[in-house]
């Protein structure tokens, strides 16, 4: 039981995104507005954003920024840093996540217009007709 | 020198050109349509240039962005594969260029610039992607590629807006799956350039490790659910077949291809020939799905009624060859898997743009439409059928060597599902297009005319507009814009397949992975 609850406590940051991922996945995948499936979508993204940015977090450490003693040398203790990377992929990777929501949003509403509605069964039913 | 710069221009020029036509306001569409030519005409100048010289130096150019030294910078990698497929991606993009003059406009009456902007900017993030040398940054061209196809298939407008988007909910799957797959494979070795990785992975401290193997396995999964390997395929034919005649040509020979090429460059790059194939002993059901994808495709493109449904179902199939080529693992299953990359990327080009041409003149989408089209439009026949020739597979075609050499491969490693699928989809294939032809040699004119509905098409253009009923035998020729590059792909499928070994020792040859 102690196994278990330090397997799940160890490693919560991975947890949590786990489940916001399922839950992306199946907004997308089952939810009949489109609108739900595109909120869906950014809760899928997100889940990947945080994943991300957790592994690059670090307790107790700074800025990657080298810091200068009292002596004015350099502090080059890798330790001391977090490591920057993770997040500044992520700032990549939210633009993009913007930039897909835009385009989703735009389609959206083209689709309101040419079928009236954004319910999938009944713009499948539109197109049937 | 110039050259010195070659894989950067590559990039930098179909870039820089999409933000030329996005920024100034209103060019002319003749200015717009000049500007779209030159950036194409320059990526693909400068692949030849790259590819030329990687074939004289016998190695792979590492080209350093800002000359930040990797692992830490992004390097642009061209070697005898990406080489390759930057030249057939920068070739089939000026060609469907080209072609785009008289479609393209017609399509886009009010905002041509944008339209081309988005053409400029989806070449250039499949270049980007072929060319680059870090997996993360293979994310991100994958999405500007993504995003800008997103935007061109939506303007086919009507229903092509429902079938976007939901290519647009299952591409963002997959990207994802992708980016979480760059994510595990971070942790475990703290790289994303692709030879960084290489190296690291292949540690043995690192052979048995679970995250690795799952890393790789969503990598594949997101990679899978872009090119649309069966069963994942559901959201291409309808995505594709609703796009504009110019917004078809472009993507569907091109995304998926690229996809293809990404797959190998996981596979064979980043991990290796012993990693796949002994500590992922996948290769089996993936040869089942590549043959499933390939018959299964292949036989519901016969029953389409649909032109360009037709055509986006066989490039489900062709996915399937693919896949099946790089998974059979041995020399010759992945020589034909490259080697149809350009086949198919060719053939696919050019049933597309000859069917277009189809659709174009007679405004409508059935194989109604291809009734009496050796009397109307003899030369967009011809082409029609070599592309068909190599559909099937008949040679001196292209499309017959890259069966050879895959179904070599295949019979090598005993996979022999794979040859009976790649067997029967070419027979599908060919009782497919002798139903074609036989309603283009045997079809009656007259029925053409009168048939109602099917024509939601783009229209009859000029000519007969006014007088209603087309003359029984009168030439219709598709224009010149549109003759042109179809000629040119046509001839190519023939001038590849009889210059097949050449391709081969030069070029594919050199990029066989270690191991095989």
């Amino acid at each position: 039981m102690d196994e278990i609850f330090h397997f799940i406590i160890g490693k919560y940051n991975y947890w949590a995104s786990l489940v916001l991922l399922f839950i992306g996945l199946y907004g997308m995948i089952a939810k009949n507005n489109l609108m739900k499936k595109i909120i869906g979508m950014v809760i899928f993204q997100t889940a990947i954003l945080l994943f991300f940015v957790s592994i690059g977090a670090k307790r107790g450490a700074t800025v990657p920024i080298i810091e200068f003693g009292p002596d004015k040398l350099p502090l080059l203790d890798a330790t001391a840093y977090a490591n920057p990377l993770p997040h500044v992929l992520i700032l990549t990777a939210i633009v993009v996540g913007v930039a897909t929501l835009g385009v989703a949003l735009a389609i959206l509403q083209k689709i309101q217009r040419v079928h009236g509605t954004i319910e999938e069964d009944e713009i499948l039913e539109d197109q049937r007709r | 020198m110039m050259i010195d710069q070659a894989p950067a221009l590559i990039i930098i020029v179909p870039l820089f050109v999409s933000l030329v036509l996005t920024l100034a306001g209103s060019l002319g569409p003749r200015v717009a349509y000049g500007l779209l030519l030159c950036g194409m005409a320059g990526s693909l100048l400068f692949s030849l240039l790259a590819l030329g010289q990687v074939v004289t130096d016998n190695q792979a150019i590492h080209y350093r962005m800002g000359d930040w030294p990797p692992p830490m910078g992004i390097e642009l990698v061209i070697d005898h594969l990406s080489g390759l497929v930057l030249v057939l991606v920068s070739a089939c993009a000026l060609l469907t260029a080209i072609y785009s003059l008289r479609t393209a406009a017609e399509d886009n009456p009010d905002r041509l610039n944008h339209y081309y902007a988005l053409f400029a900017l989806l070449v250039t993030g499949l270049l980007g992607m072929t060319a680059s040398g870090d997996v993360f940054n293979l994310y991100v061209l994958l999405e500007i590629s993504a995003l800008s196809s997103y935007g061109l298939l939506a303007r086919g407008r009507g229903p092509a807006y429902y079938a976007t988007f939901k290519y647009l909910i299952v591409g963002t799957i997959g990207a994802c799956f992708y980016l979480l797959g760059i994510g595990y494979l971070y942790i475990m070795t703290g790289s994303l350039n692709m030879l960084d990785l290489a190296e690291i992975i292949s540690r043995p401290e690192l052979q048995d490790s679970v995250s690795i193997k799952i890393g790789f396995s969503l990598m594949i999964l997101g990679v899978w659910i872009k090119m649309a390997l069966f069963p994942l395929h559901a959201w291409l034919p309808n995505a594709y077949s609703k796009a504009g005649i110019t917004t078809a040509c472009l993507i569907a020979p091109l995304m998926t291809k690229v996809s293809v090429y990404i797959m190998l460059r996981i596979m064979f790059t980043v991990f290796s020939v012993d990693y796949i194939f002994d500590s992922i002993a996948w290769s089996q059901v993936v040869i089942y799905l590549a043959s499933a994808a390939a018959v299964i495709g292949m036989i519901t493109a016969l029953a389409q009624r649909d032109l360009r449904m037709m055509l986006t179902y066989i490039v489900v199939a062709e996915i399937g060859y693919m896949t099946g080529g790089a998974w059979v693992a041995n020399a010759a299953g992945y020589t034909g898997a490259v080697y149809h990359i350009l086949a198919d990327g060719l053939m696919t080009l050019c049933l597309f743009m000859a069917v277009g041409a189809v659709i174009y003149r007679t405004g409508q989408t059935s194989l109604a439409a291809m009734q009496g089209i050796f009397k109307r439009m003899p030369i967009t026949a011809v082409v029609l059928v070599i592309g068909a020739a190599s559909i099937i597979g008949i040679p001196p075609t292209c499309g017959f060597f890259s069966k050879f050499y895959l179904i070599q491969g295949a019979a090598q490693a005993g996979a022999w599902v794979f040859v009976a699928a790649l067997l029967i989809a070419s027979l599908v294939a060919a009782v497919m297009f002798f139903k074609m032809l036989e309603i283009a040699f045997f079809g009656d004119l007259k029925a053409l005319e009168q048939e109602p509905g099917g024509g939601h098409g783009h229209g009859s253009h000029d000519g007969h507009d006014g007088h209603g009923a087309l003359p029984a035998v009168a030439r219709q020729e598709a224009p010149l814009s549109m003759l042109i590059p179809m000629v040119i792909t046509a001839a190519s499928l023939i001038i590849l397949g009889l210059y097949t070994k050449e391709v081969v020792n030069y070029f594919i040859g050199w990029s066989i992975p270690a191991g095989f």
